[in-house]
C-alpha cells in the first residue's frame, strides 16, 4: 500500500517537473497519474484518520464498533427514521436540528424512597411573585400537607401550599428582607390535609377557586412569560411533554409508573380549564412509553423524535400549534399533573416527587421517592464524590446552582451533580486533552455512545457574536435566535414580538447557549427581553 | 505548577499599567485555557471557543503558506531564466522565498497586534482574536515585493478604521484583510497591479534588468550555502528576454483561453507554480485548505457553493454573448486563473462580514460569483474582481439578512 502511494507520488513528481519545462507532455496520462495518485492519498488519508479515532475511542473505553467513529456519516445517518410502530395515534414530527449532550452518570432506573427531614418552598421559583409573599403560619407552628405556606399580597388567592407536614422552623430571608425560603422541619409520617373535591362538571370557576386555595395553581405554568396564570385567564391549549431530553434526564415511564389512574384525572381536570384542547408529546425516539401516556383519554397525542430539545415543551407547541399575538398556553410537568389528579381522586395535596440523582460526581446515581422541595443535603447524603463539586437543581443545561445546605426547585426532577472546573489547562483550546461534550467538527467525539463527564470551566472568554448559523442549527423552531438575541440587546419591542420572543423560554435556548462559540449569556438575554416585553403590554 | 505560579507573580497591575496588563492577558490566555466557571445560564460549556475557531482557519491556510513561500523563488528565478524546473535550486528558492515573506509577516502581525493590543488596553477589554486570522490572511494577498511601509500603513488602515472604529472583533462590516488590500490597490496602485508586481526581486521586470540582491541573499544565505556546497545566489542574473511578468488573467484578458495556454500549463495553473499573490496560486492546496474548513464546519459551505453556482451562471451568460476573448473562457478555466478559490475559501466565508442566515448566505454567494466574474471579464483596468466584489457584498449582507428576517417577521405575524 505504501510503496504504491511511494511509486505513484514519485511518478507524479517526475510527471510535474517535466510539465513545468515543456507543455507538450501528455496531458491526459498526467493528470489521469495526478487524480489517481491523489485519490490513493486522500483515501490514505481519511483511512488513517478514522484509524487513529478508532485508537481513541478504544483508549476512552468506547467500543469503536457500536457507533460511527470514522470522519463521514455513514448511510444509515442519512436515511430518516420512520415512524415507530407504537406510535399508532397523532401525529409524528422528526427533528433533524439539535444535539443530545451525553454526559456520564445516568441513574440506574431503581427507585428508592428517600424521606428528607427538612423541604422548603422557594419564593424566588416563580416569576413575577413579588419579594416579600405574605407567609401565613407563624415559625414554630406546625403544618399539615396541604395547608398554605404564603402568597403574594398582589393575588391574595393563588396559595403557596406546604409539600409535606411538619413544623415552620425557618423563614429564611434573602437581600433587602426578601423571602428566599420557607423551611419546614418534617414529620415522619407525613400527614394530609382533606378537603372536600368539586364535581368535574362544576363551573369552570369553581374548579379554579378550588385549584387555587388548595396549592394546585402554582403547579401550572403560563406561557409566554413563565408565570403563574391569573385566574381569569383562559389558555387557548395546554400542552404536557411526557419525556425529557435534557442531559441525563429521568425517564417518565418510571417517575408514572403505578401513578397511571392519578395522571390521567390530571388530564380529565385540565382538559375543563381550557378552551382547546390538552396535548401530550410522546417519545417517538425508539423506546414505547408507558401505557399511561400513550393510551391517554380525551388529549391530543404527538409523537416527536430527534435530538435534545426534541423534548422540550416549547418545540412542541411550535410544531403543533404556535402562540400567536396574545393567546396563552399552559405547560405542566408530568409529576405536577400527577399532584392534581391525586387531590381530586383522594382530596389530599400530594407533593410527592420522583428525583433522579444524576452527575459523574455521584457513587450511586439513582431515583428517590420524595416531596417537593427536598433538603440536598439529605438527597445526596453519602453518594457525592469528592470536595470541589457543583450541585444542581434540574439538568446541567437550564437548572440552578444551588449551594449543599440548599432545597431543590419547585418543579425540579432531577439534581446534577458536576465537578467544578476552576483550574488552568496549559493550552486547553488548542488541544483538548480531556474529551469534553462539544457541537463542533474541530474538537473529536468518538461516536455516540461516548459519555463525557463534563465540567463547569467556561473553555473560553465572553466575545461579540462571531459565528453565525450556529444557534440556527441547535433550535429546531423557524426562529432566528441570533437576530432576536441582537433585538433584545437594542430593546427592539416590535422586533422582538416579530421574530417570535413569545415563543421562547429558556431551555429552549439553552443548548444554544451551551454550544455558543463566543460563550454568550442567551438564557438570561431572553429573560431579559421577556422583562422588558411584559413591561410594555 | 511552579511555572504557573511564577506567571501570575508577574501579572501587571491593571490599572498602573493598561498596555502591559493586557499584552500579559494575551499572551497568557494564549498559553493558559483561564480558569473561569460558569455563573449563570448553562453550568458547562462546548469546549469550543474562539481562539480555537481562528486557530482552525490559521491551520487551513498553512499549506498555502508553505507553498506560497516556495513559489515565490520558483518565479524569481524562472524570470532569470534558470532552475526552470520546480524542484531544480530548492535551497535558493527556499531561501528566496522566506526572505521575501519572513518580513511582510512579521511587519503584518506586529502592526496588526500592536494597534490591538493599545485598543484594548484603552477601551478595558482582553484582547480579541480576531487579528489571528486577519493577520495570517493579509500577508498570503500581498504581492511578493511590496513595500514593507505601506504594507504597515495599509494594515494601519484596515485595523483602526475597518475593525477597532466599529467596535473590535466581531462588528466590523468589510473584511479586514480585503480592506488593507485594497487600501494599497487604491492608494499605491502600481505596486499591486500591472505586470511589474508578481515576480519578486528584480530592479523591473524588463529584458536584461539586473537582480536585486540584499545582504540576506548575498552575506547570509550566501555563506550557508557556500559551506554546504549548495549553488548560491547569482549577482550577475537578469530577466531574460522576453519574460512579462503577465498572471494567467492580464494575458487571459488580451487573448482568451488560447494565450494564457501558450505561456503556462494547465498543471501548472492548477498546483500554482505562476506569478500571483503570495498564497493565492495553488489551487489544489486552497481546496484542500477548505475542505478542511467544512469538514470542521467552521466555514459555511452554502457561501462557497453559492459562489460556485454563481460563478458557472455568470461564465454560462457570458460565453454565450461571447464578444470580447476573455468571454469565451469557461467555467473550469476560469477556476484555474486567479484568486477566486482562495476568494471563496478564506474572504467570503468571514461569519462576521457575511451573511448571518442561511439563505441569505446562498443569495451572497451566488452575488459574489455574479459580481466578481463579470469584473474580472468586463473590466478594462484590472483583470481581477474578488475583492471588490465581497467588500460590494459585505455591504450589502446585513440588507440581505434584513429581507430574509423580514418574511420570518411577516410569516409570524400573518399567522396571529
Amino acid at each position: 500500500m505504501n510503496k504504491l502511494i511511494l511509486t505513484f507520488g514519485l511518478a507524479l513528481v517526475a510527471n510535474f517537473a517535466s510539465a513545468q519545462s515543456n507543455s507538450n507532455a501528455s496531458n491526459l496520462l498526467f493528470f489521469s497519474v495526478a487524480a489517481v495518485c491523489a485519490v490513493l492519498v486522500i483515501w490514505a488519508m481519511f483511512g488513517l484518520a478514522s484509524n487513529l479515532m478508532k485508537i481513541e475511542a478504544l483508549k476512552n473505553g468506547i467500543d469503536p464498533e457500536s457507533s460511527n467513529i470514522g470522519l463521514f456519516p455513514t448511510l444509515s445517518d442519512f436515511i430518516s427514521p420512520k415512524r415507530p410502530k407504537y406510535a399508532k395515534n397523532g401525529s409524528f414530527h422528526h427533528f433533524t436540528k439539535g444535539h443530545d449532550i451525553n454526559l456520564a452518570g445516568k441513574p440506574t432506573p431503581k427507585l428508592e424512597s428517600l424521606h428528607a427531614t427538612r423541604y422548603a418552598i422557594k419564593p424566588t421559583d416563580f416569576h413575577g411573585m413579588s419579594p416579600i409573599p405574605k407567609v401565613e403560619p407563624e415559625v414554630g407552628q406546625d403544618v399539615k400537607a396541604g395547608d398554605v405556606l404564603f402568597y403574594d399580597k398582589k393575588r391574595p388567592e393563588v396559595k403557596y401550599c406546604a409539600p409535606v407536614s411538619g413544623e415552620i422552623v425557618e423563614v429564611k430571608r434573602g437581600e433587602k428582607r426578601s423571602i428566599s425560603e420557607v423551611i419546614i422541619l418534617a414529620d415522619k409520617e407525613v400527614s394530609f390535609k382533606k378537603v372536600q373535591v368539586p364535581d368535574l362538571n362544576a363551573e369552570r370557576s369553581t374548579l379554579v377557586q378550588f385549584m387555587a386555595e388548595n396549592g394546585l395553581w402554582p403547579l401550572i405554568n403560563e406561557r409566554p412569560f413563565d408565570v403563574v396564570p391569573e385566574l381569569d385567564s383562559v389558555p387557548v391549549n395546554i400542552f404536557i411533554s411526557t419525556f425529557d431530553t435534557a442531559p441525563l434526564a429521568p425517564d417518565n415511564n418510571l417517575v408514572v409508573h403505578g401513578k397511571e389512574d392519578e395522571f390521567q384525572k390530571g388530564l380529565d381536570v385540565l382538559t375543563k380549564l381550557t378552551s382547546g384542547k390538552v396535548h401530550l408529546g410522546l417519545d417517538g425516539r425508539g423506546t414505547a412509553p408507558s401505557l399511561a401516556f400513550s393510551e391517554a383519554d380525551g388529549v391530543e397525542k404527538h409523537w416527536f423524535s430527534g435530538p435534545h430539545p426534541a423534548g422540550n415543551v416549547g418545540v412542541h407547541i411550535h410544531h403543533v400549534s404556535p402562540i400567536k399575538g396574545q393567546d396563552k398556553v399552559w405547560t405542566l410537568t408530568v409529576q405536577n399533573v400527577i399532584t392534581i389528579g391525586k387531590m381530586f381522586l383522594t382530596g389530599e395535596f400530594h407533593a410527592e416527587r420522583v428525583i433522579a440523582l444524576t452527575g459523574a460526581e455521584l457513587s450511586d446515581p439513582k431515583y428517590v421517592q420524595t416531596y417537593q422541595g427536598a433538603s440536598v443535603a439529605d438527597l445526596l447524603k453519602g453518594n457525592v464524590v469528592g470536595e470541589n463539586n457543583r450541585i444542581i437543581s434540574g439538568d446541567v443545561l437550564s437548572g440552578q446552582q444551588i449551594n449543599e445546605d440548599g432545597f431543590i426547585s419547585f418543579n425540579a426532577d432531577q439534581v446534577t451533580v458536576v465537578k467544578e472546573g476552576n483550574d488552568y489547562e496549559l493550552f486547553g483550546w488548542l488541544l483538548p486533552l480531556a474529551p469534553r461534550p462539544s457541537v463542533s467538527g474541530t474538537i473529536p467525539s468518538y461516536g455516540t455512545d461516548t459519555e463525557f463527564e463534563a465540567n463547569t470551566n467556561t473553555h473560553g472568554e465572553k466575545r461579540a457574536f462571531v459565528v453565525s448559523g450556529q444557534y440556527e442549527d441547535l433550535l429546531p423552531m423557524d426562529i432566528y435566535p441570533q437576530h432576536l438575541m441582537k433585538a433584545i440587546i437594542t430593546g427592539n419591542i416590535e422586533r422582538m414580538e416579530g421574530l417570535g420572543i413569545t415563543e421562547l423560554t429558556e431551555e429552549d435556548v439553552a443548548l444554544c447557549e451551551f454550544a455558543c462559540t463566543s460563550k454568550n449569556p442567551l438564557q438570561s438575554m431572553l429573560r431579559d427581553g421577556l422583562n422588558n416585553l411584559k413591561e410594555q403590554l | 505548577m511552579g511555572l504557573l505560579e511564577f506567571i501570575k507573580k508577574i501579572e501587571p497591575d491593571k490599572k498602573k499599567s493598561p498596555l502591559l496588563h493586557t499584552a500579559y492577558d494575551a499572551f497568557f490566555t494564549f498559553a493558559y485555557a483561564p480558569n473561569s466557571v460558569t455563573k449563570s445560564g448553562t453550568h458547562i460549556k462546548d469546549g469550543m471557543d474562539l481562539k480555537r475557531l481562528m486557530v482552525t482557519v490559521v491551520i487551513a491556510m498553512q499549506v498555502c503558506y508553505l507553498f506560497g513561500t516556495y513559489n515565490i523563488g520558483h518565479q524569481h528565478f524562472v524570470a532569470a531564466g534558470e532552475y526552470l524546473g520546480f524542484i531544480e535550486g530548492f535551497h535558493l528558492k527556499l531561501a528566496h522565498g522566506l526572505i521575501k515573506l519572513l518580513p511582510i509577516f512579521v511587519v503584518t502581525h506586529v502592526v496588526g497586534l500592536g494597534i490591538e493590543f493599545y485598543f484594548a488596553a484603552k477601551k478595558g477589554h482582553a484582547v480579541e482574536e480576531g487579528f489571528l486570522v486577519s493577520g495570517a490572511l493579509i500577508p498570503l494577498i500581498m504581492p511578493p515585493d511590496i513595500p514593507l511601509w505601506i504594507l504597515a500603513f495599509s494594515v494601519a488602515f484596515a485595523v483602526i478604521i475597518g475593525k477597532e472604529a466599529f467596535g473590535g472583533t466581531g462588528m466590523n462590516i468589510w473584511n479586514i484583510a480585503l480592506l488593507s488590500r485594497v487600501f494599497v490597490f487604491f492608494a499605491y496602485p502600481l505596486t499591486i497591479a500591472g505586470d511589474q508586481v508578481w515576480i519578486s526581486g528584480f530592479e523591473k521586470i524588463a529584458d536584461g534588468a539586473a537582480v536585486n540582491y540584499g545582504w540576506w541573499h548575498t552575506g547570509f544565505f550566501n555563506s550557508i550555502f557556500e559551506t554546504l556546497g549548495l549553488t548560491t545566489f547569482d549577482t550577475t542574473s537578469t530577466v531574460i528576454n522576453g519574460y512579462s511578468g503577465a498572471t494567467p488573467l492580464a494575458l487571459a484578458y488580451e487573448g482568451g483561453w488560447e494565450k494564457v495556454t501558450a505561456t503556462f500549463s494547465e498543471s501548472q495553473m492548477l498546483w500554482g507554480a505562476i506569478p500571483g499573490s503570495i498564497g493565492e496560486t495553488s489551487k489544489v492546496l486552497i481546496a484542500l485548505g477548505a475542505l478542511i474548513l467544512i469538514i470542521t464546519r467552521v466555514a459555511s459551505w452554502r457561501i462557497m457553493a453559492g459562489m460556485i453556482v454563481g460563478l458557472i451562471g455568470t461564465t454560462w451568460i457570458l460565453n454565450a454573448l461571447g464578444s470580447t476573448p476573455f468571454m469565451t473562457v469557461t467555467w473550469t478555466q476560469h477556476l484555474m486563473m486567479g484568486s477566486f478559490l482562495f476568494a471563496m475559501a478564506f474572504m467570503a466565508t468571514d461569519p462576521v462580514t457575511a451573511s448571518t442566515t442561511n439563505t441569505g448566505k446562498w443569495i451572497y454567494g451566488i452575488l459574489i460569483g455574479f459580481i466578481g466574474l463579470i469584473i474580472r471579464v468586463m473590466n478594462p483596468a484590472y483583470p481581477e474582481g474578488w475583492m471588490l466584489a465581497i467588500l460590494f457584498l459585505n455591504t450589502f449582507a446585513p440588507t440581505i439578512d434584513y429581507f430574509v428576517i423580514e418574511s420570518n417577521i411577516k410569516k409570524r405575524l400573518s399567522r396571529a
